[in-house]
């Protein structure tokens, strides 16, 4: 049977895994819940025998729905094995095995809203400005989502209120372009759809920095979302029509980099090549595109921060999986943190363990997620830093979900690594 | 094989924790392989946190005379923790909660479960050292390392697992917990049944505590790399510098085929149209690695080395230890499957068993790459291949029987490090007399009369041949 989901498994890539086990203790969700299974070693070997038909593919929806796709295993596997292109066939696969979806709604309707988001106010004000965000920008489309979306209340201000400190605001950007003379390079902004409708001040203050160390700004009017959550739930033709229009909106601009201030969005702009490995010709110009598309820090590191104020903060990073796993990026960040007065950095013990944000997971998979950001708690709090900074608009607001479940929020805050950088330039 | 209902009822008894007692398919399934070859399904996955736990699991097993394989991260490279008669298998992984460092006694008292590194680790706070450093030490548990007495680079220096061991806790197959050994370095009461579970591939018993010794840590460590124009000019260095007087803590070498695999997966520089580096490292004090220097210096100079690289800083020697560990990487690249093995023979053979690696290569047109522990005579003949092919793998199973003769012959053992297992039971024959290998199963008959612990293991069973083809 040609049409049997299971073809779409990656089923070649699986044999680049020799089972030495050196992924396990790198891998979140094996420590939490403790069995192979749930470890990326088990997991390329269920989706082998699932794509050998020695199991049925059913059996490796569990497995699959609860690996974070945080990617540290590849980061350590010995073989390069490319898991990320394993477990994104296994979603497409699944995807298309069941497309309404109808379980997860189910689970989602239950355990998430009645028993868990609505009794706990800042796990609320999280859920409530993201699914806020999903309806707005139009990701609401996605199956689980538009279910979502009809939970909501009628009333999207009582999110509003419930976020003091999110600031929520609309999509509706202004495209603004500006150009400073003796500018140092021509960027052109990625928004990122998260960021900008939840974070949309850390957007401008991004804005802000780059003008302020002397490059030139454009925020090219037709870019849309990276893509990236559409990808991880399964759906590949629609993830490739959104990285078809950002690729089409960067290169009208000509840009020396496309920068962008999300650890996840930068993963998955970086990666548009492997969504075309069957179209050549836009296969070429997504990697013209992928090769000039890097994080905010990798550029601001190499220039000169105007430093105005000494901050009096002990810090500790807690980088985003996808930056350090997928864009590779990872001193840059620590290097502009240290160059902060007054700063102190105090590392995490185990920073490359993933927080438990991972796209939407910290939704679907809630208590699978808090268990993981316990075991990151638990390192934070060892460093009892003042402000933990973040790399992706996700970990933020996970790290707050954290502070607010230790109760830490009167000694302890969460920043972008953008706030941070932008308070000690005196930007606001 | 079908599990009786009574197991399963009584071990919800012993294991109160649901979550411990997989039954699941996709969960047996994920317990059916290791770093190794072979899939077996077990019945049942039991996780256990305590000797008590393991006992009653034991007793249990013993009474339904069920198979019980025991498991640590399943990074065994030669089959050891496959469920090869199905039963139960028993994860001890999780068991990961007891390190204790004593510095006064200059012990480490660990549960089974703890990642080798750890242990090393936790000891580096006090200024000791835990000195057994399997490749695999990142990821795999002490319990594995004990049943599979693993050494490491370290090893020339400082010895294997076993000379780290001086006592344990152990469930006997029949589910009594026993203590040997204790916590003192000199200890000759009774026989030494420490020293006879170390190595003994979980098939005598299952180690649920640890009491290992520590040793002072090196104040400094320098590394260099020393490169040749003949192969065997790498032999000879080695012999020559532990005939001076000088103890490195690692000599490891590679050959012309690992370097170019590894400078064609990730250059570094390597001496491409070398036939071969060492990979030396000295520790001790600085003084002392200052002199040693001089001498290996010397020393490559009488034997016409090409050059020698002396890692000026602490990143420099971590750039030419990183060649090392890219070896396994970077002969995978061209086809999947990398079958390692471990042959050892005595010192002074290392050339001649090099000579006739090549021709067994040429012999039977396999992709073979050797490289490893030359200090102790310990190298890493791969074998790089396709399981998907049958023909090839046809190749390889006879390449690998002429590979274990080769190394008998030369007066050397199956295996330095890795294990028997099911990969190399079929030869144990040829190493070993009748006699001597009656004198082991008796041994194991004792400890075992129900033959539950580990079955299929280390003895070969009757028409059993290497098969590597699925
Ligand atoms: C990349 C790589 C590099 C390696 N490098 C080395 C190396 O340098 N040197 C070396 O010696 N080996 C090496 N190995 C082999 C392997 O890592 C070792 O044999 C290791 O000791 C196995 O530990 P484990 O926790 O994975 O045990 P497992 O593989 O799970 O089990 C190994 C054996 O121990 C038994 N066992 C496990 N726990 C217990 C217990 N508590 N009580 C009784 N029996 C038990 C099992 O039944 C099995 O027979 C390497 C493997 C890989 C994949
Ligand atoms: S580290 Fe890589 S090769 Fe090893 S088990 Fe994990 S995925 Fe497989
Ligand atoms: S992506 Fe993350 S959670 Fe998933 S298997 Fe890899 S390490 Fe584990």
């Amino acid at each position: 049977m040609t049409d049997d989901p299971a073809n779409k498994l990656a089923y070649d890539e699986t044999f680049s895994c020799i089972q030495c086990g050196t992924c396990l203790p790198a891998c979140p969700t094996y420590k939490t819940m403790g069995k192979e299974t749930q470890s990326p070693r088990g997991r390329i070997n269920l989706v082998k025998m699932a794509a050998e038909k020695k199991i049925p593919l059913e059996a490796i929806r569990e497995p699959i729905d609860l690996c974070l796709g945080c990617r540290a295993c590849e980061r350590v596997c010995p073989t390069n094995v490319p898991y990320g292109k394993i477990l994104e066939s296994a979603k497409e696969a699944l995807f298309e095995q069941q497309k309404d979806a109808s379980s997860l709604l189910k689970r989602l309707e239950e355990n998430l809203f009645y028993k868990q988001i609505f009794p706990k106010h800042q796990v609320m004000a999280v859920a409530g400005s993201l699914l806020w965000f999903y309806q707005k920008s139009g990701l609401k489309n996605l199956a689980h989502l538009t279910h979502l979306t009809k939970l909501l209340p009628e009333n999207l201000e009582t999110f509003e209120r419930a976020t003091p400190d999110v600031h929520v605001r609309g999509m509706h950007r202004a495209e603004h372009v500006k150009n400073e003379t003796a500018a140092n390079y021509k960027v052109a902004f990625f928004n990122g759809c998260v960021m900008d409708a939840v974070f949309g001040r850390i957007n401008d203050m991004s804005v802000k920095l780059l003008i302020a160390c002397g490059c030139s700004v454009v925020i090219p009017p037709k870019q849309t979302c990276c893509g990236a959550l559409h990808l991880h739930g399964g759906r590949r033709a629609e993830s490739k029509e959104l990285a078809r229009r950002n690729i089409e909106a960067f290169e009208a601009e000509a840009p020396d980099f496309v920068i962008n201030n999300a650890g996840g969005c930068g993963a998955m702009l970086s990666e548009y090549p492997q969504l075309f490995a069957d179209e050549p010709d836009w296969k070429a110009r997504a990697e013209r595109f992928s090769q000039h598309s890097i994080d905010i820090s990798v550029l601001l590191a190499k220039l000169d921060l105007p430093l105005k104020k000494t901050l009096n903060y002990r810090v500790t990073l807690q980088p985003s999986c996808h930056m350090t796993n997928v864009q590779k990026v990872v001193n840059e960040p620590i290097r502009l943190i240290q160059k902060l007065d007054g700063v102190a950095f105090h590392p995490l013990d185990d920073p490359d363990f993933c927080c438990g944000s991972a796209g939407i997971y910290n939704l679907i998979n809630y208590e699978p997620a808090m268990e993981i950001l316990d075991v990151k708690m638990a390192d934070v709090q060892k460093q009892n830093p003042d402000v933990i900074v973040t790399t992706n608009p996700g970990c933020l607001l996970q790290m707050r979900v954290g502070i607010e479940r230790e109760r830490l929020q009167d000694r302890m805050k969460a920043m972008h690594l953008v706030e941070l950088l932008a308070e000690a330039c005196g930007i606001e | 094989m079908t599990l009786p209902k009574a197991v399963l009822q009584n071990l919800k008894k012993v294991i109160r924790d649901p979550k411990r007692l997989l039954t699941r398919e996709e969960d047996l399934l994920s317990y059916g392989y290791d770093a190794s070859f072979g899939f077996y399904r077990p019945d049942l996955v039991v996780q256990v946190l305590s000797s008590e736990e393991t006992a009653a699991v034991m007793k249990l097993a013993n009474r339904y005379k069920l198979p019980v394989t025991p498991r640590g991260q399943a990074s065994s490279l030669s089959g050891g923790p496959l469920p090869v008669k199905g039963g139960i298998v028993l994860d001890v992984s999780q068991w990961n909660q007891k390190l204790v460092i004593d510095p006064e006694d200059l012990v480490a008292i660990v549960s089974p479960g703890v990642i080798t590194a750890a242990i090393d680790d936790a000891a580096a706070a006090y200024g000791l050292m835990y000195a057994p450093d399997p490749g695999s030490s990142h990821f795999s548990t002490i319990g594995g390392n004990l049943a599979e007495n693993s050494g490491g680079p370290r090893c020339l220096k400082y010895g294997v697992t076993k000379d780290y061991v001086i006592g344990l806790e152990v469930v006997t197959p029949q589910g009594e917990v026993i203590h040997t050994g204790g916590r003192t370095v000199k200890n000759v009461s009774g026989y030494d049944l420490t020293k006879l579970i170390v190595g003994s591939e979980g098939t005598l018993g299952i180690i649920t505590e640890a009491v290992l010794r520590l040793v002072p840590r090196p104040p400094a460590t320098r590394t260099l790399m020393v490169s040749f124009n003949h192969f065997v000019d790498s032999g000879r260095m080695v012999t020559k510098i532990l005939t001076s007087g000088i103890l490195p803590s690692k000599i490891e070498m590679m050959d012309q085929a690992s370097i170019r695999a590894v400078e064609a997966y990730r250059p570094l520089g390597l001496p491409i149209d070398s036939e071969a580096i060492l990979l030396i490292q000295l520790d001790g004090h600085p003084a002392a690695i200052d002199e040693e220097m001089l001498k290996i210096e010397e020393i490559a100079k009488q034997l016409d080395a090409r050059e020698v690289k002396d890692a000026a800083t602490e990143e420099e020697a971590k750039e030419l230890w990183k060649a090392r560990k890219l070896v396994s990487p970077a002969i995978v690249r061209h086809k999947p499957t990398k079958i390692s093995e471990d042959a050892t023979v005595p010192r002074s053979k290392i050339p001649e068993f090099c000579r006739r690696l090549q021709q067994i290569k040429e012999k039977y047109k396999i992709d073979l790459v050797v490289f490893g522990h030359a200090g102790d005579g310990n190298l890493h003949p791969n074998i790089i291949c396709d399981k998907r092919n049958k023909q090839e793998m046809g190749r390889v199973e006879q390449a690998i029987q002429a590979i274990f003769s080769a190394a008998l012959e030369l007066g050397g053992t199956l295996s330095g490090e890795h294990g028997i297992g099911t990969m190399k039971s079929a030869f144990m024959a040829q190493e070993f007399s009748q006699e001597t290998l009656d004198m082991m199963e008796r041994i194991k008959h004792a400890w075992d009369p129900n033959h539950i612990l580990n079955p299929g293991k280390i003895f070969p069973e009757p028409g059993v041949k290497l098969v590597l083809s699925e």
